[in-house]
């Protein structure tokens, strides 16, 4: 879009604002455009922060890239990663390094989509 | 581990066990004991911080008892040449200097690796950032701010689409600061904006927990946009969405810092233009920090001007305000920053704030009246204008894709310019999934929704409790990687330069341990295009390797040009087999007193020749300056212009027992003639062998004094008590020949 400056017409509804009135408005506008994608980025996760997830819980750089690759063929990211070996940990009663170092090894996968598909609402 | 000054880092030392180094404290520190006055040397400071324990004062520091007056500001230097293990010893020279905010850039692309880069492969324009790097160099700097006794800061990115992976690495591993702006991976990395968002979210969560402060990415419009000075309302825009979408993520007010730039530079009026942009904006974002940021946008590869345009920059810091003050290193125009220009920078920074001290005491801006109110009102309300036509148009996403950003029109002016992203496009679209209302992460700093109550309601504040604990609490559970890259990593680049680290050889460098690369400034009397190849041409003969023209700047068309040159010397220099002239030896005051009140001294002195020059010799001389008249030894000074005859006339008439002889101009090597001349005389008058010769100015080598006759030659730096000290000695030394 190409447009001269119309500063002067446009600024008409703030010429009588005080400057501190202007800084609010300024915050309160601001506010606006941020809320969204506050919500978005509390409702939705990616892989990143998948696999910071499982680098917090114990797990290497490439560990966790592989074990997020495999939830993602899956179609599990809706539940989460972290979620994930947690949930096989806490049902198979082995340990959550244990867990994730087995389906590198491309096992545990199954039980992975059983339990989660089964309880999906 | 104590460093010892006068012993080099050992970069081994830094590297070993360092899968057992766990970092001493978390989140940002700032510089203590502002706000109060301090008596340093002969001065009261109105605007300093504690003094450093151990520290590298000004050039001209000597002038003044060696005093290194530290500023309130934070002074950033950002340091990455592609060797994190030459960066580390870069670090410690900047530390010295008074940089405690130390910036690692990252290579290039690493903003577009899907992951955590492992190892110590070597960067490009940077390097790149990975848990053993980071780690190490963490490592150092614990063992550099105990060696000048403050606090070092730490700092890199967390951007690109591993955004929140390196937050977490950089919180297990006691990093202090981070650029994050989602902002930034729109606009210029052209990743995918609610990808952007959403990893931001997580990530500055994450930093918020480690108390990390975060700079934000706005200055790159500045950068990039064609007339910087057009996007101060846009520039607004960009540091209040990232900073509220940042306080709305757990962030701290008082650990966001706006990255803000003066937006023009000279030959352009700047301080008119920037000024009241520094004021609007500082006053806009009272709540927030200020990191300022040196103008690059109009930067080239002339090292003096950039360094003006930062002095000025300083000058608008100092008139408002900036909690920390960055420096960019002059040389960026031209090369990837090189040792001695990180510490340009620094040292820049230092002197200006120094020189500075006190100034709003005296200097108070024009806030509320003239052109200055009228331009700080008028950003304000075009920022404010942005922000609704911005949610008129359905909120940020709407407005990038219709190019609001970076357009080179002054808004509302629009030029249709903008840099446009489309919401479905990018680098990593479609990797943004729904959480699930069984959605769960068991570890602590993490962003949204999180069904830990599923499992155990005591769990919800505390979600790694799950666990027993996530790698915030239990260090112990991070998983360290050494290597992964046989060929490109740390011990295959030392043992590379091993014999420059273990033996006694050397080369010069700039940016790595043995590049060899020197730089040579010349003028060459011709056009500037012909000087370009003229200068490769005498680097090679010289020499060099390799040679490229950095900087030429005409003096006049048809006169000549100013050229410099770099280039690699192909050689190494054994320090072992330097023949190096003792330091000259300096008796105390009260020795040279004894030994004059014993057997009293009269000289003659004058600058000789058709010379005009005073000062040096007056220095010498005068009791006032520390001359060597306060030991007793009479003076008769003749003044300047004194042919050489009529000093040694003069000589014999009052029986002196030395010449001094001042020669300052040196065209054509008169100098050095004179001293050959005056000796000559001497011995025509038969009293050389009775009367001592002393010969000093700014160009005379002691060496090349004394192959031409005389006793001694003193250079620049030169006190009254190192001549003294030789007529003393000269004097005893040839009364026992006699």
């Amino acid at each position: 879009m190409k447009r001269a400056d119309d500063f002067q017409t446009r600024r008409q509804h703030l010429k009588d604002l005080t400057e501190e009135q202007l800084e609010a408005r300024f915050w309160e506008l601001a506010e606006k455009a941020v809320d969204p994608m506050i919500e978005l980025a509390k409702k939705n996760t990616t892989p990143s922060i998948e696999r910071s997830v499982l680098i917090r819980m114990g797990f290497s750089s490439l560990e966790a890239k592989g074990i997020v690759e495999g939830v993602m063929n899956r179609g599990l990211m809706g539940k989460g990663a972290g979620h994930v070996v947690y949930r096989l940990a806490k049902e198979k009663n082995m340990e959550i390094r244990e867990v994730g170092l087995m389906l590198l090894d491309e096992e545990l996968w199954d039980d992975a989509v059983d339990i989660f598909k089964g309880g999906d609402k | 581990m104590k460093l010892n000054p006068n012993e080099k880092l050992d970069i081994k030392n830094i590297l070993q066990d360092l899968d057992k180094y766990r970092p001493r404290r978390r989140g940002w520190t700032w510089r203590k004991g502002t706000g109060q006055k301090r008596q340093i040397g002969d001065f009261e400071y109105y605007d300093t911080a504690e003094n450093l324990e151990q520290s590298e004062p000004l050039p001209g520091g000597h002038f003044f008892n060696s005093i290194d007056p530290q500023p309130e500001n934070v002074i950033t230097t950002e340091i990455a040449s592609g060797r994190f293990e030459d960066d580390i010893r870069r670090m410690r020279m900047a530390a010295w200097h008074g940089a405690d905010h130390l910036m690692v850039i990252r290579t290039a692309g690493q903003s577009h690796f899907d992951g955590l880069i492992e190892g110590t492969p070597q960067g490009i324009g940077g390097i790149p950032i990975t848990r053993k790097q980071v780690r190490a160099q963490r490592k150092a700097l614990d063992m550099i701010e105990d060696e000048v006794g403050r606090p070092i800061n730490y700092h890199s990115y967390v951007s690109g689409v591993a955004g929140p992976e390196i937050a977490v690495m950089f919180a297990e591993e006691g990093v202090n600061g981070a650029h994050q702006d989602p902002q930034y991976n729109v606009l210029y990395r052209n990743i995918n904006m609610i990808r952007s968002f959403v990893d931001a979210a997580n990530a500055k969560n994450v930093m918020a927990w480690a108390d990390m402060a975060q700079i934000d990415g706005a200055h790159n419009a500045n950068a990039t946009a064609m007339k910087a000075w057009k996007v101060m309302p846009e520039l607004m825009v960009q540091h209040g969405l990232n900073s509220i979408f940042s306080v709305k993520c757990g962030m701290k007010k008082e650990n966001i810092c706006l990255s803000s730039v003066p937006p023009t530079a000279p030959p352009a009026p700047c301080m008119r233009l920037d000024l009241p942009y520094a004021v609007a904006l500082r006053e806009v974002f009272k709540d927030y920090k200020i990191r300022a940021q040196q103008n690059t946008k109009y930067m080239g590869s002339s090292t003096r001007e950039a360094t003006v345009t930062h002095v000025l920059n300083l000058l608008i810091s100092k008139l408002t305000r900036a909690e920390i003050q960055s420096t960019i290193t002059p040389d960026e125009g031209r090369n990837v920053p090189w040792h001695i220009y990180n510490i340009e920078g620094t040292t820049t920074a230092k002197q200006a704030l120094n020189g500075m001290d006190g100034l709003k005491e005296m200097v108070q801006i024009r806030r509320n009246h003239g052109e200055l109110a009228d331009k700080v009102r008028e950003l304000k309300e075009r920022a404010v204008l942005f922000l609704e036509e911005m949610i008129e148009v359905g909120g940020y996403f709407k407005a990038v894709e219709e190019g609001f950003f970076v357009d080179s029109g002054m808004y509302p002016e629009r030029n249709g310019d903008g840099i446009a992203r489309k919401i479905d496009g990018g680098i990593g679209v479609g990797t943004v999934f729904e959480r699930d209302e069984d959605y769960m992460a068991p570890v602590t700093a993490f962003f949204g929704y999180n069904n830990v109550a599923q499992y155990d309601e005591n769990a919800v504040n505390n979600p790694s409790s799950l666990i027993g604990g996530c790698t915030f609490e239990d260090p112990d559970k991070i998983v360290y990687i050494d290597e992964l890259d046989e060929n490109d990593n740390v011990n295959v680049r030392m043992e590379e330069t091993k014999e420059l680290r273990e033996t006694s050889n050397i080369k010069p460098e700039m940016e790595w341990m043995g590049d060899g690369i020197v730089q040579t400034t010349m003028f060459l009397p011709v056009d500037e295009r012909t000087a370009e190849f003229a200068a490769i041409e005498v680097g090679k003969k010289m020499g060099l390797e390799d040679v490229e023209v950095i900087h030429k700047e005409v003096l006049q068309a048809a006169e000549g040009t100013r050229v410099e040159i770099k280039g690699k010397v192909p050689f190494v220099i054994d320090v072992d087999k330097l023949v190096i002239p003792p330091k000259p030896e300096i008796m105390s005051d009260d020795e040279i007193r004894a030994d004059i009140e014993k057997k009293p001294m009269k000289i003659v002195a004058g600058t000789v020749g058709e010379d005009e020059h005073s000062v040096g010799l007056r220095e010498i001389i005068d009791i006032k300056h520390g001359g060597i008249e306060k030991y007793g030894i009479e003076c008769h000074y003749l003044g300047t212009s004194v042919p050489l005859e009529k000093l040694v006339d003069a000589a014999i008439e009052i029986n002196a027992d030395a010449i001094l002889a001042s020669t300052i101009i040196s065209h054509d090597d008169v100098h050095y003639k004179n001293m050959k001349r005056l000796h000559e005389l001497c011995v025509e008058k038969g009293i050389r062998d009775k009367i001592m010769i002393a010969a000093g100015g700014t160009q005379v080598s002691n060496e090349l004094a004394v192959e031409n006759g005389v006793d001694a030659g003193f250079g620049r730096g030169t006190k009254g008590v190192n001549v003294a000290t030789f007529l003393v000695k000269k004097r005893s030394e040839m009364n026992n020949e006699n």
